[in-house]
């Protein structure tokens, strides 16, 4: 065995244990405000990537256990399940969670390999291939609580929801919302400007009753994560910067048109993508610039897809599309190294030595 | 202290285990009954054996004398009788034996005469010449010949000069000892280097995890009659590497493919300043050294060994225990791995490490890399670690070679850090001896065609001299036919012929004008020049150059 003879304790599996548990303060927030419907989301998002990843090792000839023990599959379920609906139907979640680790993850050659971020892919496929069934999303319980005849669905009931139990379909009207960012898109089809549209009940002080807080709690997990230094801060920051330049940007031309940098930053698709969905580093760029690169353009490309794309939210695209350009921001950004001397590169850069 | 440091990038916080082996004073270590002394313990050229089988040498004695510009002499470590000279196991990175002295040592550890060196009476170049046969080279673990480091060139001065203190690597502690007992000699030695560089501001870098050593060195210097800084650097491997201890006392970095003294630096290790005084104030060669002995053992601590000592002996004195799961010559970050214990001490010998599962345990199984960028972060050499290891798993040697795969300097901060336990620092070497070796190939194949090329030139030149001969003779006839019609009137036949010879006659000198563009290398190209292996580039560039333009000019008449 060649040098060095000591490594550090850190490991693959205990980086995504970290991720996880800066995730429970999203989770606990999201069950304080939206009902427990998303713990059954996310157990059934589980156990069918474990499934899947088991399965997929075993065709590729790969030894399941230092693979499973990974957490990787964990993950990007889990990521996947909190940006899906939260009472989106059981065979949804399956087939998503499905197509990210089967397809995005091993037909791309498995950890490490592939070029897309799992979890987004999954969320892209269904998002296009079945639209309505994407819009089940319970509402905060702050609104839908003082509706006359409105209950709390319990987690049997909301796994009743998941599973396709009968649920009246009144109480079902009752339970689930559109999100604020599909009543502002809709407002806005209606000829309503922004601030009509926001006059109504889900909107809250930055983003949605409900949301921003969920938000915030997704913020509070990501900034664990940089404390341990498991994110870099050049990817959040600039995703935000991104979001908040943007649609800042288009809102300052036509506020009647535009949402407010502020609601679009305090959604919790963005602050999950911020933090979570956007380091992941297997798909992201990897030098310091190349991140920045990769942050503001997500947060750009989010903005322009929600506001002319013909999708509720333009996150994941935003990622996808940027995943894409990973390999060229790679190439393009390469940090000058230690003592590089004077070099014109091809890309026309001059680098010059510290001295 | 209130210098401003700088940072240099990456690094990481081993932990030090230092103490284990600095609580015990440094001991002797027992003269052993053979001494194995390489002839190639430095860098550049083996030193040239310069005593034969049978012949008795005394401590001291000159037995091998520097060989060339980078080389540095190997002395008799004790007195006795030389029982072989030949390939013997040694402590190196191939693995492969190597040229030794071996000495029957008598026990009587008799010294050759010497004694103190006038080093300020002599010129410059007679003690350079001096040093070089005391057998001196860098104790850092570089062992460069120090004779090199300390001429300054045509610069004929060096303005700053770092004494290396730093010792980063976990486990060892031998300069960290050194300074604490022997600071006084180490600054003696800092003198004739100041002496000889020139130099105007002396640091010395000493990280702070060796409070005992910085004091030492602050009560010592304090003594000096010239201007030296003892400065506490901030704990962080590979801080005491000398481009990184470099950049933390002056801020600067050493260009890619330049040395420090480039930019006007030079940096010496703290031993081998010690041993430079030892040469010049008493005489005594480079024979011995401090090795920390430590890790697997009972009495983990530092001995004064002589060179060709075996590792046995000293893992002996320090008290074997069972468990041993295998020995390093050097710290765990950069170790190299030594399967034989019966090698020599050699002037590189910092430290024999034992190994145990408890203290070394097997890294667990390498994963994929999920570009994390832990092991960019920390990488003091600035590199991309993790793109490296992509071109090298797929032999992508041009690409590493691209993202700079040769300023890596092996440190093992990239494969520490990494979560998924990649051995990456072995993926380097491999990358780097494929890339060696596929330049050597190159070599040989340029060789090969450079001759063929020569063949197919001179093959052109033939014709062209040909051509020439023929334009001569076509000269000659078309004189005789100008002259003709004064003489015998006009005739079908001569006016065919007349025609017929001024276009060969300009068929010639369109020839010769040819060879006239390039006359200066048809000298170039006697037989002799492909003889003269060492100018094998320069002549190779020329030889094709001048293989391609005949052709090429064939094309267009
Ligand atoms: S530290 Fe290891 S896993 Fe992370 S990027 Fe570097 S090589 Fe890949
Ligand atoms: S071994 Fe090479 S690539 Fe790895 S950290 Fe050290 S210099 Fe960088």
């Amino acid at each position: 065995m060649p040098s060095p003879f000591i490594i550090d304790r850190s490991s693959v599996t205990q980086i995504m244990a970290w991720v996880l548990a800066a995730l429970l303060p999203g989770i606990t927030a999201y069950v304080w405000l939206f009902g427990p419907g998303i713990l059954v989301t996310l157990t059934l998002a589980s156990v069918t990537a474990l499934a899947a990843e088991a399965a997929m090792l075993k065709a590729r000839g790969y030894p399941a256990k230092p693979f499973l023990a990974d957490l990787s599959a964990i993950v990007t379920a889990w990521l996947l399940a909190l940006s899906l609906p939260s009472l989106a139907p059981w065979w949804l979640i399956i087939t998503g969670t499905l197509f990210a680790i089967v397809v995005a993850k091993h037909l791309y050659g498995g950890l490490g390999q592939n070029i897309f971020n799992p979890a987004m892919v999954g969320y892209a496929v269904l998002i296009v291939s079945f639209p309505v069934q994407m819009t089940q999303w319970a509402g905060p319980l702050e609104l839908t609580l003082v509706e006359p005849g409105a209950v709390q669905l319990s987690l049997a009931q909301s796994a009743a929801v998941i599973f396709g139990g009968d649920l009246p379909k009144a109480t079902l009207d009752a339970i689930t919302m559109a999100t604020p960012l599909d009543v502002l898109r809709t407002g806005l089809y209606q000829q309503l400007t922004v601030d009509e549209t926001m006059t109504q009940a889900i909107f809250g002080h930055y983003g949605g009753v409900g949301f921003e807080w969920l938000a915030a709690a997704f913020l509070l997990g990501g900034l664990l994560l940089w404390a341990l230094r498991i994110i870099s801060w050049q990817v959040p920051l600039a995703f935000l910067a991104g979001i908040w330049l943007t649609a800042g940007f288009l809102h300052f031309f036509d506020a009647g048109r535009f949402g407010a940098p502020w609601f679009h930053l305090f959604s919790p698709s963005v602050m999950l993508c911020a933090f979570f969905i956007a380091t992941d580093p297997v798909s992201g760029a990897t030098t310091p610039r190349g991140k920045l690169i990769f942050g503001l353009g997500a947060g750009f490309l989010t903005i322009v897809i929600r506001t002319w794309g013909g999708f509720p939210d333009g996150v994941a695209f935003a990622i996808l599309l940027m995943n894409l350009c990973v390999p060229l921001i790679d190439q393009y950004t390469q940090p000058r190294v230690y003592g590089e001397a004077i070099v014109k590169r091809d890309d026309g850069t001059r680098k010059e030595p510290r001295t | 202290m209130s210098r401003e440091l700088f940072k240099f990038k990456g690094g990481i916080h081993p932990p030090g285990h230092k103490a284990e082996s600095t609580g015990r004073p440094i001991h002797p270590a027992p003269l052993p009954k053979k001494l194995v002394i390489p002839l190639r313990q430095h860098i550049g050229n083996p030193a040239r054996p310069i005593v034969d089988v049978g012949e008795r040498v005394l401590k001291g004695q000159l037995i091998a004398a520097a060989d060339g510009a980078i080389s540095t002499a190997v002395h008799a470590s004790s007195s006795g009788i030389v029982s072989a000279i030949g390939p013997a196991r040694v402590p190196h990175i191939s693995g492969l034996p190597d040229e030794c002295i071996t000495i029957e040592t008598d026990g009587r550890d008799e010294w050759i005469a010497h004694g103190p060196l006038d080093y300020q009476a002599m010129t410059r170049a007679d003690l350079l010449a001096h040093l070089r046969d005391m057998g001196l080279a860098g104790l850092g673990g570089a062992v460069f010949p120090s004779a090199v480091k300390l001429d300054p060139g045509a610069a004929q001065t060096c303005p700053t000069l770092i004494i290396n203190g730093g010792e980063c690597e976990p486990w060892i502690t031998c300069d960290d000892m050194l300074m604490r007992t022997q600071a006084d000699a180490i600054l003696q030695g800092v003198a004739i280097m100041r002496h000889l560089l020139g130099s105007s501001e002396i640091l010395i870098g000493i990280e702070d995890n060796k409070p005992e050593a910085i004091a030492a060195m602050q009560a010592a210097t304090a003594k000096t009659d010239f201007a030296v800084e003892t400065v506490s650097l901030p704990t962080r491997y590979p801080g005491g590497g000398a481009k990184q201890m470099i950049e933390t006392l002056t801020g600067k970095q050493v260009p890619s493919g330049k040395l420090s003294t480039d930019i006007g630096i030079q940096v010496f290790n703290v031993g081998t300043a010690y041993a430079l005084a030892r040469a010049v104030h008493h005489g005594e060669p480079l024979i011995s050294r401090l090795v920390t002995v430590t890790g697997h053992v009972l009495r983990a601590q530092n001995v004064e060994a002589l060179i060709g000592t075996p590792f046995d002996t000293l893992i002996q004195l320090a008290g074997d225990r069972d468990g041993t799961t295998g020995v390093l010559m050097g710290g765990p970050m950069m170790g190299l791995p030594i399967p034989d214990t019966s090698v020599p001490v050699v002037k590189a010998t910092n430290c024999i490490l034992v190994e145990s599962a408890e203290l070394f345990p097997p890294p667990p199984k390498a994963l994929p890399c999920i570009r994390c960028t832990r092991c960019a972060d920390a990488c003091p050499a600035e590199l991309q670690p993790q793109e490296l290891f992509r071109f090298a798993k797929s032999d992508d040697f041009g690409r590493a070679q691209e993202y700079h795969l040769f300023d890596c300097i092996e440190c093992g901060c990239c494969s520490y850090v990494c979560p998924s336990h990649i051995p990456l620092v072995d993926f380097y070497r491999y990358a780097k001896s494929e890339i060696w070796a596929r330049e050597r190939d190159k070599r040989a194949a340029d060789l090969a065609r450079e001759r063929h090329e020569f063949r197919l030139f001179r093959q052109e030149r033939e014709k062209t001299e040909k051509a020439e001969k023929l334009a001569a003779k076509a000269q000659a006839k078309r004189a005789e036919l100008a002259a003709a019609p004064t003489e015998a009137g006009n005739s079908g036949t001569s006016e065919a012929d007349a025609k017929k010879a001024l276009i060969a006659a300009a068929l010639a000198r369109a020839q010769a004008k040819k060879t006239e563009t390039t006359p200066q290398n048809t000298d170039n190209l006697s037989p002799d020049t492909q003889q003269e292996i060492a100018e094998i580039e320069t002549r190779r560039a020329k030889i094709r150059a001048l293989a391609r333009k005949p052709l090429e000019s064939e094309e267009t008449p």
